[in-house]
């Protein structure tokens, strides 16, 4: 099969998955979702690591060092912010459903 | 053995386990954002996948032959770590929003730039076409999310001011620049030989159109945009995937289109605004008509700490509304005092979360968990509007456009049909306000000039930890 196919197949089942996963997410969870996935588009990053190897020229590679720059703070920053809100969660997280876990958390 | 060994142990093999692998995690932790239990460890899982995914990319050894490449990705990596950590380290919660745009924006603007050298690179060569109109597409959609989210950045820092910034003749502009990218991308990938021009001018036309679009849209409207650039930077990340036929940038490119055009959607909708109109442009424009605004400029009563105290501690139930007021003022811990307080009175408090209140969905959620309020204590907008009736004091803290009655009673405004906090149907209702400013939309609100309203002028913060003293001293 054309190879194209087969990424455009990829790409439209990407699409079912990212709204079955996402249409889930409750109200509370919105501003880390935007975030988290906001991360993941810095995924683009591996888009200049694959250039860098075939660039040639002062240029291109200057625009490469500034784009994976680019790209890896999309990533890292972004995930650092969304763990950073998630934490908050998880910190005042103890009431929530399971009764159970007294976890060190001796009073 | 031996055979299998080596087939795992080629190289390209490897690498496209791993990437399965990589968006394998990417899927599941992103799933593990929808539940508050398991959105740490998503998020965690999620950064795992991604970690696999550049480590594997970068053990495609034959291809990084020249040791200069090496330090040229390991400057890249360098620079944006050096960047990136400290900016995600320090910002501040209330900061969030425009920190997201910024991390938006770059992504984007590295989808244009990738974009940029694969068109140098393969000038003259034999790039199918298909790989060329991916590359394209990107190069449109990266630079104007790169554009547009500095500008959402701007805005959201008050670099530039929050109303909508328009220009005679706006929509025509913008299709004019729409053209002139897509024409350059037409000639490009129709063979014209003054590559390096056309490519500019498709960066330079889509850059002027990020900023164009962004411009005329309000303050108000700022959280759809941001969403709806995230949106785009995923699609764009999955079509520069597709030119360079990569798995797991497909699919996590498009993932994020998926998920953010939903999104998108959503605060749209929970705004009763459509995705088009917004980008039409200009929310609270000066010249809305203002039909039946007939209570602007009545009086308003203003109250002190000491009466508000006396007011909350002597009611039965008690409504919290927070706005970007609270975030701005970092007020919520002082706010998680007053409730406390408020209950070793026997008082019943309950906050009520606007979809859009802050800047961005989920915002007073945050700040209100930084505070640690208890989850069950916080009520989205449906829950809390069929309780107002049996409210006696409604507390709102920095809200404005969310409480704005003229969303349900003056077909004129511009915010009419805007699903809103009915705050005003409480016994009373108490302003916190620093001044009489409208909201961030530039709407007046008649809230404010009801019988039953009472205004406490001040920072957000004093004024809680005001009425929390007084409480306590009752």
């Amino acid at each position: 099969m054309d190879p194209l196919v087969i990424d455009i197949a990829v790409l439209v089942l990407a699409g079912f998955v990212g709204f079955a996963v996402i249409s889930k997410v409750p109200n509370t969870l919105h501003t880390p979702l935007m975030s988290g996935t906001n991360a993941i588009h810095g995924i683009v990053v591996l888009g200049g690591l694959l250039l860098m190897a075939e660039s040639s020229g002062i240029l291109e590679k200057v625009l490469l060092v500034i784009a994976v720059a680019f790209g890896t703070i999309n990533v890292i920053g972004g995930f650092l912010v969304t763990d950073r809100m998630l934490e908050m969660f998880k910190a005042k997280d103890p009431p929530k459903a399971d009764e159970t876990p007294p976890e060190g958390d001796g009073s | 053995m031996s055979a299998l060994g080596t087939v795992f142990l080629q190289t390209a093999n490897f690498i496209d386990a791993a990437y399965i692998v990589a968006f394998g995690l990417m899927i599941y932790g992103m799933s593990g954002l929808t539940g508050p239990r398991t959105a740490v460890r998503g998020n965690q899982i999620a950064a795992a996948g991604m970690a696999v995914a550049v480590i594997a990319t970068l053990l495609r050894k034959g291809e990084f032959h020249g040791s200069g490449t090496v330090w040229l990705i390991l400057a890249g990596l360098v620079i944006g770590t050096a960047v990136g950590v400290p900016a995600a380290r320090n910002v501040k919660m209330t900061a969030m929003p425009q920190m997201v745009a910024l991390f938006n924006g770059v992504g984007g603007g590295a989808v244009a730039l990738i974009a940029w050298v694969e068109y140098r690179h393969h000038f003259g060569g034999d790039w199918p076409l298909r790989a060329e109109g991916f590359e394209l597409f990107g190069a449109i959609v990266g630079s104007i999310s790169f554009w547009g989210s500095a500008v959402a950045f701007a805005k959201l820092q008050e670099i530039l001011p929050g109303r909508p910034i328009k220009l005679a003749g706006q929509a025509l502009i913008n299709l004019v620049l729409l053209i002139v990218a897509v024409a350059s991308a037409v000639a490009l990938a129709s063979g014209t030989h003054s590559q390096g021009l056309f490519i500019l001018g498709i960066l330079v036309a889509s850059a002027a159109l990020g900023l164009m679009v962004v411009l005329p849209i309000g303050g108000a409207d700022m959280p759809v945009v941001i969403s709806l650039l995230n949106a785009c930077t995923g699609l764009s990340a999955a079509a520069t995937g597709l030119a360079l036929s990569n798995p797991v940038m497909i699919v996590a490119g498009m993932i994020v289109g998926a998920s953010g055009s939903i999104l998108t959607d959503q605060m749209a909708k929970a705004m009763n605004r459509s995705v088009p109109s917004i980008i039409a442009g200009g929310f609270g424009g000066a010249v809305a008509a203002p039909t039946g605004a007939t209570e602007t400029g009545g009086t308003v009563r203003s109250t002190s700490a000491a009466d508000v105290a006396i007011q909350l501690s002597y009611a039965r139930q008690v409504v919290i509304a927070p706005g970007y007021g609270m975030a701005v003022a970092q007020a919520q811990h002082a706010v998680r005092e007053l409730e406390r307080a408020l209950e070793a009175k026997g008082v019943t408090v309950k906050y009520a979360i606007h979809p859009v209140a802050g800047r961005m969905p989920g915002h007073m959620n945050v700040l209100l968990a930084e505070a640690d309020v208890p989850y069950d204590l916080l009520r989205e907008m449906d829950d809390i509007n069929p309780e107002f009736s049996r409210t006696d004091v409604t507390l709102v803290i920095g809200a404005n456009d969310v409480t704005n009655p003229a969303a349900k009673n003056e077909p004129g405004s511009p915010i009419y049909g805007m699903p809103i906090l009915e705050v005003d149907r409480s016994g009373s209702v108490i302003v916190l306000k620093r001044s009489m400013a409208s909201g961030f939309a530039g709407i007046d609100n008649p809230l404010f000039y009801e019988p039953k309203t009472a205004l406490l002028f001040g920072d957000a913060k004093t004024s809680v930890s005001e009425i929390t003293a007084e409480v306590q001293a009752l």
